[in-house]
Parts: C-alpha cells; structure tokens; sequence
C-alpha cells in the first residue's frame, strides 16, 4: 500500500514510529497526482515546492518530537478560502489573478496544526452548482468512472480524496456541496453545524447557509480534521462561543438503544432503486449495531429545492455585488464610463451559472417581488427548521440517502438548470435547518459506482453524529474499494 | 409567462449585467421554468410564521469599539485593477 492510499491516523503512526517522514509522505502523494491529475483534474493549483519546503520543516519538527495534530499531513484546500500571497479564484474568470492578503481563519488553523498544503482543488464557479462543471477552469472528472461528475461544488476536494492526491481535503456547503460530491466519489464528507467552523477569508456565496468542512478517507479522520478547524472566532460574528469537544472521544462506542429516524419524504419517486437499496441496508446494518429504526416525518421536505434557489440566489446576489471591477478581480477594459465597467467586467468575469442565480436573486429581492418570494421562502425555512425540531424529539439520528442517484455523466444536466437543483434535494434542508450532516460511503452500485448514506443530528450534535457514523463505519457489511484508473 | 424579456432586461441592469439577444432569450426561458417551480411554496400554509433569517438564533455580536491593526493601503491596494497613490481610480462618472 503506497503512503498516499492511507489514512491521516494510520500516517500519524507511522510517522511516530519512524516508518516515514512528511517528505516521503509528500512525495507518495505527488507521484500519484502526477500519474492521475492529467485525467481527474482535481486542481486548479498545485503547490508542489511550497509542500515540499514545509514536509522538510515538519520533519525538522518531529525530529524534535514536536508531532502537532496534523505535522507533516498533505492537505488539499478548494479554491474558496483566502491563502496569503496564494491565489484563490474561487472557480471564477472574476477573481483569477487575486491574491489575497491574509489567511482565512481555518487555514491558519491548519497551518498551526503542522498541515502541508498540496494545492486548491477545482469548484464550480462561487461555490454555484452540483457537479464542479461550472468552473472557468475546466471540469474535475470523477474517479470511479471519468465519463461522469465528481458533484459539486467541492468536486475537486472530493475527486481528490478518492483519488488519494491528498490524504483528505477541506470544502465548504452551502445546499449539499461537501455532502454530495462526498457520496458520489465514496469518501467521508462532514457539514458542521451553523456557527461552529469559522469562515473569516471564506469567499461568500450565501451568509445564511455557507459552512465549512473536511472530506476524509474515514470517520476517524473527519473527527480529527473537526478538532483542527472548529471553534468561535472573533472575527467571524455568526461563529458561535460554543466548547468544542474532543471529537475523537465519541469513535469507536456503541450505538445500543439509540434511535435512528427515517423520513418517509427521503424515499420519493425518482430515486434511483439501487441508492434506495443500499440505503435501507445501512438502517439495517444500525439496527444489527443495537440500534432501533422509528418512522419520522419531515412534511415539508418537498418545498427545500424552492425555499433553498430563492434564498441562495438572494444572498448570492448582494454578496457578488462586491465584484464590481475597483478593488481587486476583473475589469474591462471596454467600459467607457463607470457603469459600462461595472457591467462589462462583470458580465464578462461571471460566467452563465453564477449571472443565472444573480438574476434570481435580484429578481426576488426586487420591488414588488419580495413578499412573494423572499419572505414565503423564509416562512418556509422556519416550518422545515420546525420539522427537524420536533423530529428530534423522537430520534437521535436521522438516516437518509445523500443523492438521489449516483454521479451522473458529465454535460447530462447542464442545459436543464432545474434539474441540476433537483439533485441537491435531500441535501438543502440540512443548510436551511443549520443543523450537522455527514454522508459515509454505504456500498457500491453494479456498475462500481459509490454510494453515500446521510446521518442528520441536532444542532452542534457532532459528535453523536460522528459516534453514530463511526459504528456505522465498523459494522458495515461491505469491502471498501479503491477507484481504478 | 412569469417573466418576460423586457423585465430581465430590467432586473439585468438592477444587477449591472447585460446580456445580448440570443442570451436574454434564453434567461428568459429558464428563468420561466425556475419561478414556475417556485409557486409550489403557495402551497404551504404560512399563516403566522416569522420569517427565518438566520440558522441559529444569536444576539447581535458586538465588541469593544477598540482599534485592531489593519491591513497596510499598499496591501490593500494590491489587487486593485488600476490603483493611483492611495485610491482606486474607475472609469469618469460624471460628464
């Protein structure tokens, strides 16, 4: 087994005994981006000399027996989050050649635990889509089958992981974006609560919805990468003061007695039979753990895709009105006055996607229009936060599928805007609520394709969540594979 | 029709976008489908419901009203497109 296919607990072992250092660790991981990135693309920018020059400085560190929690670990960031004197692009035409000035907060938290930075991974545009096509810099292809999408919109941190170029990665989601793609390419993907990731230097999609997470090749691995990035920051507002715990603590303990909900509203027509299968497997596998399967209902699950495309575009809208061509990003240069700049640069930085969700956005939010639609949506959301509410009086942990289908092919959806928000459904309503999902890999499709279920708890419930996920992990009845490319 | 052209042309210049022919045509389009699916929300009963605004309920955060350090103009500057001294220079707004 090559040092990139491992685990950052099984690396952190090998690391303390002295099997290998970060710089061999490092070169595992270059040597298979240099093999299989040519065909995944899962980077917009690879880091390779400043990941080298920092596996060396762990070293120096471990050589003093200075082993933080992440010292010498190759980490992948998607292109959303600010790296002082790195690009960040966020997917975009709009902001190629920006550079920021500062870190966002949870890289100079990784940066504090000892990661090394492999690169930042490929996005659709602003965070805006479902299957990281929408990037201006090309497509990221799945690495179970690179005829289709790796979802998105952390595609490229997902692909990443499955294709172990890094040993796990950061994305953020604001409808589905770390969950989705997460289930498509079979690996672990965490959405925290509302307020417990700061998200200072994050570039903003929608504020109310927008949040931070890791993707991991295991449960073991995601809790460690929660205890790196979670916490309140002082210049984040909605962080929440909230004690972060050791989230390591709850691996590996039982799940006997707990109950586990399934909503009727998850399992709809249109969903694929052999997601809804290996789906109900896992309720069984959690049921064999001691665990007991009771009915929930969240009744107002089928108005999440509408509730979620009138609030996302408003929010998008005002926070992409920054990109106006003065401050930094792209201007035209054929603006005669300052308004033809403003919509020259921003009409040819933005691409269709993003320029569709503004369009939304400013429509709703726009005279006349605001009751109908910004206000209902946001009653909504307060009947689907009540849903969960008052379902997790009767249930520990809600299961449900991540996707209604597996990854499908590249180009299938993207005349159709409609359908592509059609497949974050059961995605949404944990962003709309604020409340913790993971999705964990449940088995493959016939024709070798991941499938991820999706475990809900309370607000800031992570750790049951990542109890429930590690003994689900442990019991699970079936072999993990590996992509072969 | 829940939008027609003429209207994202409008919303388009609210949002400082333009669009040509073949374009408008097809947001137009899309657009249509997108807010026809919208009105499933007038299914369901509001009656009562306080908007929801934010994920979680929080207080206004405030703090003392001391000055941090802040970023240096020259770093602030450095992204911008065409920057002159200490300013950020556009294109002339008035005739």
């Amino acid at each position: 087994m090559e040092l990139c296919e491992r685990t950052i607990h099984e690396l952190q072992q090998i690391i303390r005994d002295g099997g290998a250092s970060s710089t061999d660790i490092v070169a595992s991981v270059f040597r298979r981006i240099d093999a299989v990135e040519k065909n995944v693309h899962a980077y917009i920018m690879l880091l390779r000399e400043e990941a080298f020059r920092e596996a060396s400085k762990a070293d120096e560190e471990i050589r003093k027996g200075n082993i933080r929690s992440l010292t010498g670990i190759p980490i992948a960031l998607k292109d959303i989050y600010c790296t002082q004197g790195i690009p960040t692009t966020c997917g975009s035409r709009i902001l190629q050649n920006f550079v920021a000035p500062y870190d966002a907060t949870i890289v100079r938290k990784l940066r504090e635990a000892g990661a090394v930075f492999t690169g930042k991974t490929n996005m659709d545009e602003f965070a805006m889509g479902s299957s990281t096509e929408t990037s201006w810099f090309g497509v990221t292809k799945n690495p179970w089958d690179l005829d289709r999408i790796p979802g998105g919109s952390s595609g490229g941190s997902a692909a990443a992981v499955a294709a172990d170029m890094c040993i796990a990665s950061l994305g953020s989601d604001t409808g589905g974006s770390i969950r989705q793609p997460a289930a498509l390419c079979g690996v672990v993907g965490l959405k925290p609560t509302y307020g417990r990731v700061s998200r200072f230097g994050l570039v903003a999609f929608a504020s109310s919805l927008d949040q931070i997470g890791p993707f991991t090749k295991d449960v073991e691995d995601c809790a460690i990468m929660l205890n790196a990035i979670a916490g309140y920051d002082p210049r984040e507002s909605t962080s929440v003061p909230v004690d972060v715990p050791d989230y390591r603590q709850f691996l590996g303990r039982d799940i006997r007695g707990w109950k586990v909900g399934i909503p009727k509203e998850y399992f709809i027509e249109g969903i694929d039979p052999e997601v809804e299968t290996l789906v109900r497997q896992a309720a069984k596998v959690a049921e064999g753990l001691g665990a007991e399967i009771v009915p929930v209902s969240l009744p107002h699950t089928q108005y999440c895709v509408a509730v979620y495309y009138i609030i996302a575009p408003a929010e998008a809208s005002s926070n992409l009105a920054r990109y106006d061509g003065v401050k930094y990003g792209y201007r035209s240069t054929e603006g005669r006055d300052l308004l033809e700049m403003y919509k020259k640069s921003r009409s040819e930085g933005f691409g269709a996607e993003v320029k569709r969700r503004i369009m939304i956005g400013t429509y709703v939010l726009s005279a006349g229009y605001y009751d109908a639609y910004y206000k209902k949506a946001s009653q909504v959301r307060a009947l689907i936060r009540r849903d969960f509410d008052e379902a997790f009086q009767t249930c520990d942990v809600i299961l449900t599928p991540t996707t209604p289908t597996p990854a499908f092919r590249i180009g299938e959806k993207t005349g159709d805007p409609l359908q592509m928000y059609l497949s974050d459904v059961f995605t949404i309503s944990t962003n709309l609520a604020g409340i913790p999902g993971i999705a964990v890999p449940c088995g493959y499709t016939a024709a070798g394709l991941p499938v991820g279920v999706q475990f809900l708890a309370g607000h800031f419930q992570e750790g049951k969540l990542l109890q429930f996920a590690s003994a689900y992990e442990a019991g699970a009845d079936f072999q993990k594979r590996r992509p072969n490319f | 029709m829940k939008i027609t052209k003429d209207e994202v042309a409008h919303v388009a210049h609210l949002a400082r976008l333009e669009f040509d022919v073949e374009e408008t045509e097809k947001f137009t389009s899309q657009l249509n489908d997108i807010l026809l699916y919208m009105e499933k929300l007038n299914e369901a009963d509001t009656t009562g419901m306080e908007p929801m605004t934010h994920a979680i309920a929080q207080k206004n955060a405030f703090r003392e009203d001391a000055v941090l350090p802040s970023l240096p103009i020259r770093e602030a500057l450095s992204n911008a497109p065409d920057p002159k001294g200490e300013f950020f220079r556009v294109p002339k707004v008035i005739e």
